[in-house]
């Protein structure tokens, strides 16, 4: 559970997370911006189904694999936000997309 | 210093092989020791590619090619006995297996080696066939444009190998096997009946041995009168994330784990003893792979690795018993995982009762690559 | 510097990561004429520490300190250097002959260079508590890339836990930042009192000192901390919902808690340094793996050499000056002639190193993890991608097997995406207790490229010899 300071500039752009629309400001992360937005888990694990969530934030971690405009594993905590960018959940493995 | 005078048999090496050996001869109750090397070591059984394959094996040898059925029809038991006794599932499947080709050219070439291995006198003949490119797409949908066709085998199949590894040291114990990590072998010596067996971690006697050291077996075999030209030759692995399960059958070169990552392979180069990895050939092994099935392009390469595997001159295995040191042996292949099942269930009650039987087994002997020497 | 300039095939040094060594090297390199390539993951320099220094979100000085505004020079004058500094590319291999595999937007390509240094910096030391996967359990350093990148702060109830510098530092920043903090739990054995002690001195005489004391003494008038917590768990349905702790001889202790922020410590990223095959000797001091270099960062391995905290943890300012030491021995190499005055002066650089080293090794004394928050027990997991248990470790040395390699082949661990940045240590310390011997006699993961992925089609799209080819294609 994250929130933005009151100066840290506006959230401008927006962002779906399994379609649903969240704001998004120009810089942050991917990984940032779901947690702004009060996600529980970014994705469950291919081994177990665990739900798991953003931890180190520099990218040595891998726990913040979401699935990012079709494609998945991608590390939110290295890609920037894009406006319109579409943001899923991953559950378990990565599907292999088409 | 430890000694053990109380072992049947001393197991020199504890990779695929030699364990497959060690558990088989612990199954019918003798007693076993496994002189293994350290954390790092050469490790040929790393570099497996966990199939249990049986196509276009033995050409130049149809003896070679009919052991290697054995041991695929077997497998499916031996699973099983692992199974019952440790409780690890080796996901043991056996759909068949492919051997894609990206040119004309490589499908003419591969049926006319499948041709000629089953044209060999004396090959026990099994199902195979060339399928072109629609036969293939209804069993791999997902490949690219540039797959001709292939060779398809229904005795082909695969095996999650780390927990076959697993699965075989728990039995090991199980069944009270010594397993002795670094003990890497410095001197053997045989004095009346027995083997004493020198490593840095100490000293161990036995009644029999079998020298399963992988390319160590070249240093070793001399002490007890064996001859074992072996010589390491590496390959590299590219193994991908996990992946929701996409491809039902193995590929010679691309398989999908039960744990959902793809591996890919599979490459030769004569490197010494050198197990780097490097971008050339793991390129050339993503290139094609990628020309098998596109999709794999979008995948993320978690790791590779490279490992040395142990060659002979004619590729087929060496299996020998030693005239001047009765009671030791040599078992080397460069296919441990398909060979397993043989290796616990035939050889190693061979090896108990004492000796090869030489209609089975002159033609795996190294006495094969005598020529006149050369001074 | 503005638009960016094409990327070469070749450049006489390449620096790889752009914190503070990193940083420095480059403005010496290029500052004494050599074609210097600057790589860095994240889309501006600055590395962890100065992380979003050019435009950090925060705009009030005071929240993030001035420790931190320092790095904003540093950036500064990088960028005003002729070194080439190329964002968001990530090396995922490096050979020995100093061929570097780096990825751009996608498109993976190979680099060379005459001279590498790497200055890949540290990452948050790993602390296997029973349920630290759990969505809300973070590391103080992925909160302070939180705050630093796009200014956010923890809403609802927030624990930090643990021990180390970096620990106050987040909670003044906190504070400083308005967010509200529930408890810090101070994990620092009583023990180390003892054993720190004697090296007080330097400490008190030492730059950290003033700053540390006026900074810890500011956090501790303000939060409650508990000391000597000597048991922690993160426990929750599906999320963290509850901190559990010990401290002392008191009772089990819980906390609601929606944000737990760990950190003991730092430790130095290896993956890139040990996938060339630069050997790392066990720093028992520090905990961790340590490579093998000489008094310029210089590796035996011809023409590599390694800078800053991934050379042993020794803090951003001594990173600064190794960066330049490093950049030093690169130029004499390179350009024997170049002008002394373009170059710092080594004997001052190695005056200012002496300066910032002295207290650190009270420091390291002080805040060593105890070994219950390093060495985890039963199902706590060890391998976070592979999700491999402490239990199964331990179990799996009975079965024989002796150091982490073979540890991969029975368990799978490290064999994740991660490649064991997150579990290496773990492992190597519990194969090293359960079979009583030294780390040192254990070892770590061998490691190979890629050590960041790349896709199979960016690998793919690489140079193949003939030789390479035809070692794959076989007819």
């Amino acid at each position: 559970m994250f929130q933005r300071l009151p100066d840290a500039g506006d959230a401008t752009l927006s962002i779906t997370i399994d379609g649903k629309s969240v704001p998004a400001r120009a810089g942050d992360s991917v990984a940032a911006t779901l947690l702004a937005a009060g996600i529980d888990h970014c994705r469950t694990t291919p081994v177990s189904g665990a739900p798991r969530a953003p931890y180190c934030m520099m990218g040595v971690c891998f726990e913040c694999l979401v699935v990012i405009d079709g494609v998945g594993n991608r590390q939110g905590c290295l890609i920037p936000v894009r406006d319109g960018m579409a943001v899923q959940i991953q559950h378990g493995k990565r599907e292999l997309e088409r | 210093m430890s000694t053990s005078s109380d072992v049947d048999v001393a197991v020199i090496g504890g990779g695929l092989v030699g364990s497959a050996i060690a558990w088989g001869l612990a199954k019918i109750g003798q007693r076993v020791a496994v002189l293994d090397e350290g954390d790092i070591a050469f490790r040929a059984s790393r570099g497996n590619f966990a199939l249990v394959w049986v196509q276009s094996k033995g050409l130049g040898m149809p003896e070679y090619a009919g052991w290697t059925v054995r041991s695929s029809e077997a497998w499916g038991g031996f699973a099983d006995a692992l199974k019952a006794q440790t409780g690890i599932d080796v996901s043991h499947q056996r759909p068949g297996g492919f051997h894609l080709a990206l040119s004309e050219r490589e499908l003419e070439q591969r049926e006319q080696v499948l041709k000629r291995l089953h044209n060999q006198p004396a090959m026990q003949r099994y199902d195979w066939e060339i399928m072109d490119r629609e036969r293939v797409r209804q069993a791999l949908p997902q490949i690219g444009p540039g797959v001709v066709g292939a060779s398809y085998c229904p005795l082909d199949g695969h095996v999650n190998s780390l927990r076959l590894f697993r699965a075989l040291h728990t039995g090991m114990q199980q069944l009270g096997v010594t397993y002795l990590p670094n003990h890497t072998v410095d001197s053997i010596a045989h004095r009346n009946g027995a083997f004493i067996i020198r490593s840095a971690g100490g000293e161990v006697q036995s009644g029999k041995l079998v020298l399963a050291a992988g390319n160590g077996n070249a240093r070793l075999g001399p002490m007890v009168g064996l001859d074992v030209p072996v010589r390491p030759q590496r390959g590299q692995i590219v193994v991908t994330e996990k992946v929701a399960p996409f491809l039902n059958y193995p590929v010679v070169t691309v398989r999908q784990t039960d744990e959902g990552g793809v591996m890919l392979g599979d490459s030769l180069e004569e490197a010494g003893f050198d197990p780097t990895v490097g971008t050339g050939v793991t390129s050339v092994i993503a290139d094609r792979a990628v020309r098998m099935f596109p999709q794999l392009a979008r995948l993320n390469v978690v790791r590779s690795w490279a490992a040395l595997r142990v060659m002979t001159k004619d590729g087929f295995p060496i299996y020998d018993h030693s005239a001047t040191c009765p009671g030791a042996f040599v078992a080397t292949c460069h296919s441990g995982v398909t060979l397993a099942a043989n290796h616990a269930l035939a050889l190693a009650p061979l090896i108990a009762a004492g000796h090869l039987p030489a209609e089975q087994f002159e033609v795996f002997s190294a006495r094969r690559f005598h020529v006149p020497a050369v001074a | 510097m503005s638009t960016a300039p094409q990327l070469r095939d070749s450049y006489d040094v390449a620096i790889i990561g752009a914190g503070p060594a990193g940083m420095a090297a480059a403005t010496v390199c290029a500052g004494a004429g050599l074609s210097t390539v600057l790589f860095d993951e994240q889309a501006a320099p600055g590395g962890q520490i100065y992380r979003a220094v050019g435009e950090t979100p925060v705009r009030r000085a005071s929240v993030l300190g001035n420790d931190y505004w320092y790095g904003e020079r540093l950036v500064q004058v990088v960028r005003a250097s002729a070194a080439h500094h190329v964002p968001g590319a990530t090396v995922w291999s490096l050979s020995r002959e100093r061929e570097i595999g780096v990825s751009i937007d996608g498109a993976a390509r190979l680099v060379q260079a005459r001279r590498v240094i790497i200055a890949t910096g540290a990452l948050e030391r790993p602390f296997p508590i029973p349920g630290w996967t759990l969505p809300g359990v973070m590391t103080a350093g992925a909160a302070q890339i939180l705050l630093k990148s796009s200014g956010m702060i923890p809403q609802g109830r927030t624990v930090l836990a643990g021990c180390g510098p970096l620990l106050w530092l987040l909670a003044w920043q906190y504070l400083n930042a308005g967010a509200k903090l529930d408890a810090i739990l101070d994990t620092t054995p009583r023990a180390n009192r003892k054993t720190a002690w004697p090296l007080a001195a330097p400490f008190l005489l030492s730059p950290y000192f003033r700053k540390g004391l006026r900074l810890l003494l500011s956090v501790r008038r303000r939060v409650r901390v508990i000391t000597d917590v000597n048991d922690l768990r993160a426990e929750g349905e599906g999320k963290l919902q509850t901190v559990v702790y010990r401290a002392g001889d008191g009772p089990e202790t819980r906390l609601p808690a929606d944000t737990l922020l760990l950190h003991q410590g730092v430790v130095p990223n290896v993956n890139l340094a040990m996938s060339v095959g630069i050997e790392h000797r066990w720093d028992d001091e520090q905990l961790c793996w340590t490579p093998v270099v000489d008094g310029f960062g210089g590796t035996a391995v011809d023409g590599i050499a390694i800078a800053g905290d991934g050379a042993g943890i020794a803090g951003a300012w001594a990173a600064e000056e190794r960066g330049k030491l490093a950049a030093l021995a690169a130029v004499r190499a390179l350009k024997p002639d170049a002008r002394r005055e373009q170059l710092p002066d080594e004997a001052r650089v190695r005056l200012a190193l002496a300066q910032v080293a002295r207290g650190r090794l009270f420091l390291d004394r002080l805040y060593r993890p105890a070994d219950r928050f390093r060495l985890p027990e039963g199902d706590t997991l060890v391998c976070r991608c592979e999700e491999v248990s402490a239990r199964q470790v331990v179990e799996t040395v009975a079965l024989g097997c002796t150091g982490p390699n073979q540890m991969k082949s029975f368990l799978r661990c490290g064999m994740g995406p991660c490649q064991g940045r997150l579990c290496g240590l773990t492992v190597t310390e519990l194969i090293a207790r359960a079979r009583g011997v030294s780390p040192a006699e254990v070892g770590h993961y061998r490691l190979r490229p890629p050590v960041k992925p790349i896709t199979l089609g960016e690998l793919a799209a690489m140079p193949k010899s003939e030789a390479a080819i035809k070692a794959v294609v076989r007819g």
